[in-house]
């Protein structure tokens, strides 16, 4: 089987800081690390790996030459290849033309059966490139998975998580699937396979080597741009009633009377 | 020192390891049962930290000195327990037999011990040689094909657990001192071997620690490690680079107390303050991380020059092991007063650091048998 997995490097922060003038993310100094959920995606395809060996799993990221990082580690974790689409032309760009690009890169890479990929990242939040990956690819995608029960010979039994439950779906292959973190666990590394992972070429595209117009991506191709960031105003601080259970019950009613929320 | 993105990368494996699996949980569990879990062993060897710089051929990672000190820091740094059991296989297990061992023996022995499925331990010490390891009593007389082995080895690391145990027996007991020292693999289910209790110790609780008795133990000529009569040397040699793994320990252990040392005086308000804003304290803490760094360039750098296999190297171990080892006893000291009365209670991590690190100034080497290490170089 040929596995792609899609993956990103994205700040490792929960507080996220941005540029006041420019409205992005500030990303000097935020270390980076693997997007958790593009981890539990990698995880899922070693698995398969780890179950029928001759199974080839590629990883394929968009992002600055730093990614190459990221794509070390999931060398190291076990991946078989690297790829990342990195060029200035691809700068910008907006889940319209990341999905774009990640597509044509997809196709270069040409014969594979399943594209993992996260549910979202953790800095944009968005869940959009996965679904449109799989629209510019004419491929069939299920969001949200959490359990992979059953490969069939031209398709895949999958769960795919709801808010109070899951659905079971079979999906023809090839198709896109995007990862939940109740999946899987994503492994650790090995120094054998940091050791491998160095001596591992990746290989690097531009919009030239995808054969991707530059009009097609980066700044140019994404009709969504951002208009304004900031950061939220911290919650203030909760009021705790005290007294007996009555006398807490009498304030909190007032309160919410007061607010007219009753 | 500035690390590759390599080692970077190695940092970090062993850091996201220690944090997401050394929990307080287990660690408490490790100090009240004093049973280390199994299950924790076999995660450590998949990660390949029994095998760090093991040739591939033999079942490890192929790695450098640098991987094993990082790999060793940043696990102490939650739990000096585990790097004693991560110690074991790649240095003093390991190290004799990628020093003497013959392919066979390397195939037999290295193999299992850096994939996690078998355990060596490292008989030198007995209960009248310690820092003077040439007064070793245990004798080994060649009958046939075999050596028959007697005598008493002491504070074994891993005995009671122990597959196997590399002892240094006399061979030749006419040779003075040192000399007539040769080295066995001796499988510990062989007749004649057993194990004193395991001994009740001040710190490093989880991996067990006890006498070996050899009573007519007859081990075969195939596992005679290295030349006979030259078991003393590589012992010697496997110590001097030995210390590195300690030194490593010491760094982790040291950065964990500075670590709590910081959260601490942060936290804690007396005077209406944190105890922090006190110079007393603050400057405690700026001699605390000057000294810690001090200390990690002496390890980073006796393994750097380690794996360019320099002379120097020898010296540079000695020098980490005693700089470290005394700075993490004091850093060690120095958290558990910051944390005053609450340092003495063992719901607090500082309490069992300060008792894992008062034997890193001890074993393998005491620091004034590194002095003198150090000294005789110079003076030689």
């Amino acid at each position: 089987m040929k596995i792609i997995v899609c993956a990103k490097q994205v700040p490792d922060t929960n507080e996220v800081k941005i540029d006041p003038v420019k409205g992005t993310l500030i990303r000097d100094g935020v270390p980076s690390i693997l997007n958790p959920d593009d981890a539990n995606a990698l995880e899922e395809a070693l698995k398969i790996k780890d179950k029928n060996p001759d199974t080839q799993v590629a990883v394929l990221s968009m992002g600055p030459p730093q990614a190459c990082y990221m794509l070390r580690e999931c060398l190291a974790m076990g991946a078989d290849a690297a790829y990342l689409l990195s060029s200035r032309a691809f700068g910008g760009a907006d889940t319209c033309a990341t999905s774009t690009t990640l597509a044509f890169g997809v196709r270069k890479i040409g014969d594979y059966d399943i594209i993992f990929a996260g549910r979202q990242a953790i800095d944009g939040d968005t869940a959009q490139v996965g679904p449109q990956l799989a629209q510019r690819l004419g491929l069939p995608v299920v969001t949200y998975v959490q359990n992979i029960r059953e490969f069939k010979e031209k398709s895949v039994v999958v769960e795919r998580q709801l808010e109070d439950g899951y659905e079971v779906i079979e999906v023809q292959t090839p198709c896109v699937l995007t990862c939940v973190k109740e999946l899987n666990d994503p492994r650790y590394m090995t120094i054998d396979g940091i050791e491998g992972a160095y001596k591992a070429e990746i290989t690097i595209w531009n919009e030239n080597d995808v054969a991707l117009a530059p009009e097609n991506c980066g700044l140019k191709a994404s009709p969504t741009q951002v208009f304004r960031s900031f950061t939220p105003p911290p919650k203030g601080k909760g009021e705790i009633l005290s007294g007996t259970v009555a006398e807490m019950a009498t304030a909190l009613v007032g309160k919410l009377n007061e607010k007219h929320l009753l | 020192m500035i690390f590759s993105e390599k080692h970077e990368l190695v940092r970090k494996l062993a850091r996201d390891f220690a944090e997401k699996e050394l929990t307080k949980e287990i660690l408490d569990e490790i100090e009240a049962t004093g049973q280390y879990p199994e299950e924790l062993l076999k995660k450590l060897a998949k990660a390949g930290f029994f095998g760090i710089k093991t040739p591939k051929e033999y079942g490890g990672q192929g790695s450098d000195y640098l991987s094993y000190v990082i790999v060793m820091e940043e696990l102490a740094r939650i739990s000096a327990v585990t790097t004693i059991w991560v110690s074991a296989p790649n240095s003093l297990g390991g190290g004799p037999l990628m020093l003497a061992g013959t392919p066979e023996q390397l195939e037999k022995y290295l193999k299992p011990i850096a994939t996690g499925e078998k355990k060596l331990a490292f008989g030198l010490t007995e209960p009248g040689a310690g820092s003077d390891a040439g007064g070793t009593k245990t004798t080994a007389v060649k009958d046939g094909d075999y050596y028959i082995l007697n005598g008493r080895k002491a504070f074994i690391t891993m005995a009671p657990v122990a597959d196997w145990t590399i002892i240094y027996a006399k061979t030749d007991k006419t040779a003075k001192g040192s000399r007539g020292i040769s080295a066995f693999i001796m499988d510990m289910k062989l007749p004649g071997v057993s194990v004193g209790k395991a001994e009740d110790k001040m710190g490093i609780i989880g991996c067990p620690t006890s006498d070996i008795i050899m009573e007519d133990v007859r081990v075969h000529k195939s596992d005679l490690l290295g030349e006979e009569g030259v078991g003393f040397k590589n012992a010697m040699k496997t110590l001097d680079i030995g210390r590195i793994g300690v030194a490593a320990m010491s760094v982790g252990v040291a950065q964990g107390c500075l670590d709590e040392a910081v959260k601490y005086a942060k936290e804690r308000k007396q005077f209406g303050r944190r105890i922090a804003d006190f110079q007393a304290i603050s400057f405690m803490l700026a001699d605390m991380a000057t000294k810690l760094q001090a200390a990690k360039e002496l390890v980073y750098r006796a393994a750097q020059l380690k794996d360019i296999n320099s002379p120097e190297a020898g010296m540079a171990a000695s020098m980490a092991k005693y700089y470290a080892t005394e700075i993490c006893n004091e850093l060690a000291g120095k958290a558990v007063q910051i944390h005053g009365g609450y340092g003495f209670i063992k719901d607090y991590r500082v309490e069992r650091m300060y008792r894992d690190c008062r034997v890193f100034t001890i074993f393998e080497g005491t620091s004034q048998v590194q002095q003198m290490v150090i000294s005789g170089q110079l003076l030689k």
